[in-house]
């Protein structure tokens, strides 16, 4: 049996312990209301991006456009949307799990990654690491969405990559968070399709300028919001997965110490009833 | 809704910008300046840095809309904007700064790409600026 004074060194361990994680929990609360109330303000504009590119293409079904087609030989961009810190269940593994299941090969990928973990994973694997963007996680901009967004499409013109998917985590209420992987481009009516918003109500479009010229515009807009989304998705996933593990971490290390104080609690008492069988048995000896 | 009404929305990533009626809205596409009225053919059309000018019951409201595209149909215009300013919201000091950057990056010769982004910012800035008196 463990004697009192380890014990109560490992009661006290635990006990600093749990109020850490209660502290992470209270702040990754704070973050988790703020970013899910920026989920939510996203959504609106989100959808509706979504639903006149759906509507688009369904109508330009054969424009010949250089975002319409991409290549099988050239290799696959990943954007790998992870936090930069742990402590977060499996949140950081569940996405990089679905990106390293995948099934390309390390030659055929390049990974563009947001959040160190992800970043940390893929580089220490041999992965091509085409750019990092870290920083940008905790507190995800437009701006940072533009500049990720820019940057694909530069090396999707330029031939370096042949497709572009996006790996986040979707959020989709408190406890339930889903890592998904998606294509970006090329853009094809059939990924868009399903459920076409008839936002012009099936009437002929005219397009100013053209329609390759509103093309042009509209793909990289509708990118980077998906860009966006997918950061604000994730953000608000981290701080609910955070949020979950540390209550489940202060909820157990609370049962531990209930178990440790009762063991103490045991342990004291035995070596008083030690004692006072060794003062009898001494007093006995004695007489 | 009135006969001559339509239904308005312009949005941005991070907030519904403005949704309701309007008579009229003039904004700034890549082709010039266009003021559409309820009743309009269907078009798709890409948004220049510029004002946007909301009519309603004889009233008008400015914004400054930056880089977007609109999507129009008879009876709705739904406008998505990458960013979007009420006059109250601008930071005219930051706007002027921006311009003399703008303008002194497109005076020094560069190569593609700069020039091209210069651009976009010095139109922003001016779309900004001209808020002011």
């Amino acid at each position: 049996m463990a004697s009192m004074k380890d014990i109560k060194r490992r009661k006290e361990s635990i006990q600093s312990t749990g109020q850490i994680t209660k502290a992470m929990k209270l702040v990754s609360t704070v973050k988790f209301q703020k970013a899910r109330s920026r989920v939510e303000n996203a959504r609106p504009y989100f959808d509706a991006m979504y639903a006149a590119v759906s509507e688009m293409l369904s109508k330009s079904a054969n424009i010949e456009h250089r975002y319409l087609k991409g290549s099988e030989s050239l290799p696959k961009a990943v954007i790998v949307i992870t936090a930069n810190r742990g402590l977060a269940g499996g949140y950081n593994s569940n996405v990089i799990k679905l990106v390293s299941s995948w099934g390309k090969t390390k030659k055929d990928m390049a990974v563009y990654a947001v959040g160190t973990k992800g970043r940390d994973y893929f580089a220490g694997r041999g992965y091509y690491v085409a750019q990092d963007y870290s920083e940008v996680i905790n507190e995800p901009l437009y701006s940072d969405a533009m500049k990720i967004g820019r940057r694909v499409l530069d090396d999707f013109e330029d031939g370096k990559i042949g497709e572009i998917y996006l790996a986040y985590t979707e959020f989709k209420n408190t406890v339930v968070h889903e890592p998904k992987l998606i294509k970006l481009l090329p853009v094809t009516a059939e990924d868009t399709a399903p459920q076409i918003a008839e936002a012009f109500g099936g009437m002929q479009v005219t397009y100013e300028p053209s329609e390759e010229e509103v093309l042009d515009f509209i793909i990289p807009q509708y990118i980077n919001s998906l860009i966006y989304g997918a950061l604000m998705e994730s953000a608000a996933s981290e701080n609910g997965a955070r949020m979950t593990a540390m209550d489940n971490a202060s909820n157990n290390a609370e049962d531990i110490i209930s178990e440790l104080t009762i063991k103490y609690n045991r342990a004291r008492q035995g070596t008083i009833t030690q004692e006072l069988t060794e003062i009898i048995a001494g007093a006995n000896a004695i007489s | 809704m009135a006969d001559n009404k339509f239904k308005l929305s312009v949005m941005c990533p991070d907030r519904i910008f403005f949704n309701g009626e309007a008579d009229m809205v003039e904004m700034n596409t890549t082709e010039g300046y266009i003021g559409v009225y309820q009743g309009h053919i269907p078009l798709a059309t890409v948004l220049s840095p510029g004002v946007m000018v909301i009519h309603n019951n004889g009233k008008e409201r400015k914004a400054a809309l930056h880089s977007g595209f609109a999507e129009i149909t008879p009876d709705k215009i739904m406008i998505l904007a990458e960013a979007a300013e009420w006059p109250d919201e601008i930071d005219f000091k930051r706007a002027e700064e921006a311009r003399i950057r703008a303008e002194r990056r497109l005076a020094g010769s560069e190569s593609g790409i700069d020039i091209s982004r210069a651009e976009a910012a010095l139109r922003r800035s001016l779309a900004r600026i001209s808020f002011k008196g």
